[in-house]
């Protein structure tokens, strides 16, 4: 902090004395804001890098990675699919994450349309409650859930242990919690004059809910949508214990399960795993990072 | 979900909509949420009910099957609400609300309120079901094989998949011919029609409904095979080897009129107990089966009281909020921090140092977990070689804490860094500029305009923040897994957060003690909304949240 404290005034400093010293004045400027962001890419990066030369190491081990790529092969990429049902595991979580994820988005904007728009018995305490809920993680609960589920599995097997439906209905339970919240207070900002007005002119509830509100909230839909994928493809301890099978296994219990006991000798295949892992959730993430600017802060803002 | 906004009904019947239901008593506030009804919207709630209804039905006959008739009351009432609530042209909040809280309802208060009952039980490892199933339990496992017993010859077989499906033991009686099926539940005949019975070993190759293992397949299992035993009215069986198996008879019986279990090898007994949910000797030995009993507040007062238990807790607790406040509070300082370095007008690339810095938040944090705990590695970790370091990250109990809170900075940095930034871009140039006409230091407009501005903005995030890793399991169980543990007390390490330390009383290695876990989930519970609830009221961003 005290160097960003003192450099402004260098700042001004050398801004009032003899010009010529141009290049001192540029880093007293500019320069030191470049040296700040270069030493924050390089913490950024550099564990990536690590993990980028673990997956193209051709030995494959923890103990023969250096920071910089070694060699290049794609031998742990064709051993995970090989060896490993890495490729089940991959589709499950794209599955399930993207499944689940669209529909408590869906969910959370229902509740804070509801939330946002109508003035309702229990709203208050409503919106506290689930302020309350979301505080006790559901995990904790875990004994509970197993117990439910293996009574669930006897009767229905179709949602039981070892299938994405009965993980799916369990991460629909968060939804609400989740994300209702933030989205409230994006519908907040909306001005009210415009769903009135569509009422007036005869638009129902339900038509000023799809055609108006929904629209004009695409970019907060975004940013949860993401962040409830993102938070699903990383949720490992539910679904550690609910996936048992190998083929049913998501990218984190399966992953997990690659290093658990042969820590040093599967570590390339780890890597590349994470790797292809990376790949949607980046690429997604970088086209939607102005939004995410906007659309976290704006929530939050608001509540 | 498209429904045309100017679709016919809407666009003719508008104007007269009032007058076209003179008789119905309504206020114009509440008729006017009652918008013609569209051809589309109503094919759109036909389809949708009958998809409630058909899922309704589905549910129904296995409920049926198994007399659950609270489950069957259940659905019943649901699914009537539903119909009710969605016909009905009222309770329009209640439509919107009504979807996300069945499940919320249903997958998390209903487990949550069961965890909270089991702190008042002693439930866990040897006290899981009813008096009755210990009783049989008991007796089951003291089965010897004695001379007379009748001999099978056995198939090992499962319902499901050969490697994890449950086991069945098929059995065949080379006296009689009769075949039987037994599992943990009990012995069952089958038909000789629909089993295939080898002449040679009199063995059973194959039965309707059943997936033989073969020899390979059957030893992989053999510990399972050998714990499971068949319960029979005058004895049990059990398997000897994988293609024998006998009738023996029980050790061990329970004895009403005493309320005990006796031996008749050795004559000891066991007299229940109902405060503990056991069988005890008179020497104090108790029977590992027991049952599950109401314990009261036995379990909050050893969290309370008891050294072993109590001396982890505060302790876990004081490095809870250590980690907590520490996750949040370096990942906001370094985030913004650089967010700061970057915000301003003559900075040019800061586009390309963005989409950089916040690589670490878009990559899948449970791998990148895993990929720092081997970087922290003292043999081969990229940490120790690239610095030439010989340090045992995990070993010391300050050096884990360090680097636990060194991952989380990572891990969490770019997501300040980019909240900052939208934070930083909506305070007006102006504030600032206006302090340094009023000769304010740079230092000083920070701390008085710039900070203020962006606490107010990010408090919520902060505070969200906190909760969340207060309890951030995965932080601790990828890296250090709660340790390192001192060598008197392996139930708790240094780096242990109190949601990891009830994983392991729950689920770890010790033997589960459900109880005793789900009271430390209700301490949890309490602590995170009490700090969550002083810290929103402090931001007093109430008033604004309810507007």
């Amino acid at each position: 902090m005290t160097s960003l404290a003192e450099t402004p005034a260098a700042h001004r400093h050398t801004g009032r004395g003899p010009a010529g010293r141009t290049r001192n004045r540029w880093f007293t400027q500019v320069g030191w804001r470049h040296l700040v962001g270069v030493l924050a890419v390089v913490f950024s990066l550099f564990p990536i890098l690590f993990v980028i030369s673990a997956a193209l190491n051709p030995l494959g081990t923890l103990s023969s990675t250096q920071l910089l790529p070694t060699g290049a092969s794609l031998e742990n990429f064709t051993n995970l699919f090989d060896r490993t049902a890495f490729g089940h595991w991959f589709l499950n979580s794209l599955l399930l994450a993207g499944v689940a994820s669209f529909a408590s988005i869906f969910l959370s904007a229902l509740a804070a349309y509801a939330f946002s728009r109508m003035r309702f018995a229990g709203r208050r305490v409503g919106l506290l409650a689930l302020l309350l809920i979301q505080m006790f993680p559901q995990f904790l609960a875990i004994v509970a859930i197993f117990l439910i589920f293996t009574t669930l599995t006897d009767l229905y097997p179709v949602i039981g242990f070892n299938t994405p439906w009965g993980l799916f209905l369990l991460y629909m339970g968060g939804a609400l919690g989740a994300n209702t919240w933030l989205m409230k207070g994006f519908f907040d900002t909306l001005p009210k004059e415009l769903d009135e007005s569509a009422t007036m002119d005869g638009a129902s509830h339900v038509q000023v809910f799809f055609r108006i509100m929904l629209p004009l909230v695409a970019p907060i839909l975004a940013v949860t949508g993401l962040l409830a994928f993102i938070g699903s493809i990383n949720e490992f301890i539910i679904a550690n214990v609910f996936l048992t099978n190998t083929e049913s296994k998501t990218l984190a219990v399966g992953m997990y399960g690659l290093v658990a006991g042969e820590r040093n000798n599967n570590f390339g295949m780890f890597a590349a795993g994470t790797l292809l892992t990376a790949i949607p959730t980046v690429l997604v993430f970088q086209l939607l990072q102005r939004y995410i600017v906007s659309g976290l802060t704006s929530g939050a803002v608001k509540g | 979900m498209s429904e045309p906004l100017s679709g016919p009904g809407s666009a003719t019947r508008t104007p007269g909509r009032e007058p076209a239901r003179p008789g119905l008593p309504r206020s114009s506030r509440t008729a006017r949420n009652h918008a013609p009804i569209t051809a589309t919207g109503l094919l759109v709630k036909v389809v949708l009910l009958g998809l409630v209804a058909g899922i309704a039905l589905w549910a129904a006959f296995p409920l049926i099957e198994a007399g659950y008739w609270l489950g069957l009351g259940v659905l019943t009432v649901t699914t009537a609400g539903l119909f009710y609530l969605y016909l009905s042209r009222r309770h329009i909040p209640a439509k919107y609300l009504v979807p996300g809280t069945l499940f919320l309802i249903a997958f998390q208060i209903f487990p949550v309120l069961y965890t909270a009952s089991t702190a008042f039980t002693n439930f866990g490892d040897g006290h899981r079901g009813s008096k009755d199933d210990a009783v049989v339990a008991i007796q089951t496992s003291s089965v010897k094989q004695v001379p007379g017993s009748t001999e099978y010859a056995l198939t090992i077989a499962t319902t499901g998949d050969p490697a994890t499906g449950p086991l069945t033991f098929l059995l065949s009686d080379p006296k009689t011919k009769e075949v039987f099926a037994g599992d943990a539940g009990g012995l069952r005949q089958l038909d000789a029609s629909d089993v295939t019975v080898s002449s040679l070993s009199g063995k059973i190759t194959a039965a309707d409904g059943y997936t033989v293992l073969n020899i390979g397949q059957a030893s992989g299992r053999s510990d399972a095979i050998t714990a499971l035993i068949v319960p029979t009215d005058d004895g049990a069986i059990r398997s000897n080897g994988l293609t024998r198996a006998y009738e023996g008879k029980a050790a061990r019986a329970y004895d009403a009129g005493c309320d005990c279990v006796k031996d008749s090898e050795t004559g000891k007994t066991w007299t229940a107990d109902e405060k503990i949910g056991s069988f005890v000797a008179a020497d104090g030995e108790r029977l590992t089966q027991g049952w599950k009993v109401n314990v009261g507040l036995k379990n909050f007062g050893a969290v309370l009281t008891d050294p072993n238990i109590s001396k982890p807790f505060f302790g876990t607790l004081a490095w809870n909020f250590a980690f907590a406040i520490g996750s949040t509070g370096f990942t906001f300082l370094l985030g913004m921090a650089i967010a700061l370095a970057l915000h301003s007008p003559r900075m040019r690339g800061t586009n390309f140092y963005r989409v950089l810095l916040i690589l670490p938040y878009a990559m899948p944090s449970f791998a990148m977990l895993l990929v720092w705990r081997d970087m922290f590695n003292t043999d081969f970790g990229l940490l120790n070689n690239l610095f030439g370091l010989d340090v045992d990250w995990f070993g010391g109990a300050w050096s884990a804490r360090i680097a636990v809170l060194l991952v989380q900075l990572w891990l969490g940095y770019p997501y300040m860094f980019l909240v900052a930034t939208g934070a930083l871009q909506a305070i007006p140039r102006e504030l600032t500029e206006a302090t340094s006409v009023d000769g304010a230091s740079p230092w000083q407009s920070f701390k008085a305009v710039t900070l203020p501005l962006l606490l107010v903005a990010l408090s919520p995030l902060l505070i969200a923040s906190f909760a969340y890793n207060f309890n951030n399991v995965n932080a601790i169980l990828f890296t250090t897994e709660g340790g390192p543990f001192a060598p008197d007390n392996p139930r708790n390490g240094a780096t242990d957060l109190l949601i990891t330390y009830t994983y392991r009383l729950a689920f770890g290695a010790q033997g589960a003690e459900f109880g005793l876990a789900a009271t430390v989930s209700i301490f949890i519970f309490a602590i995170v909304a009490t700090v969550s609830a002083i810290s929103f009221r402090r931001t007093r961003k109430q008033e604004e949240v309810y507007s």
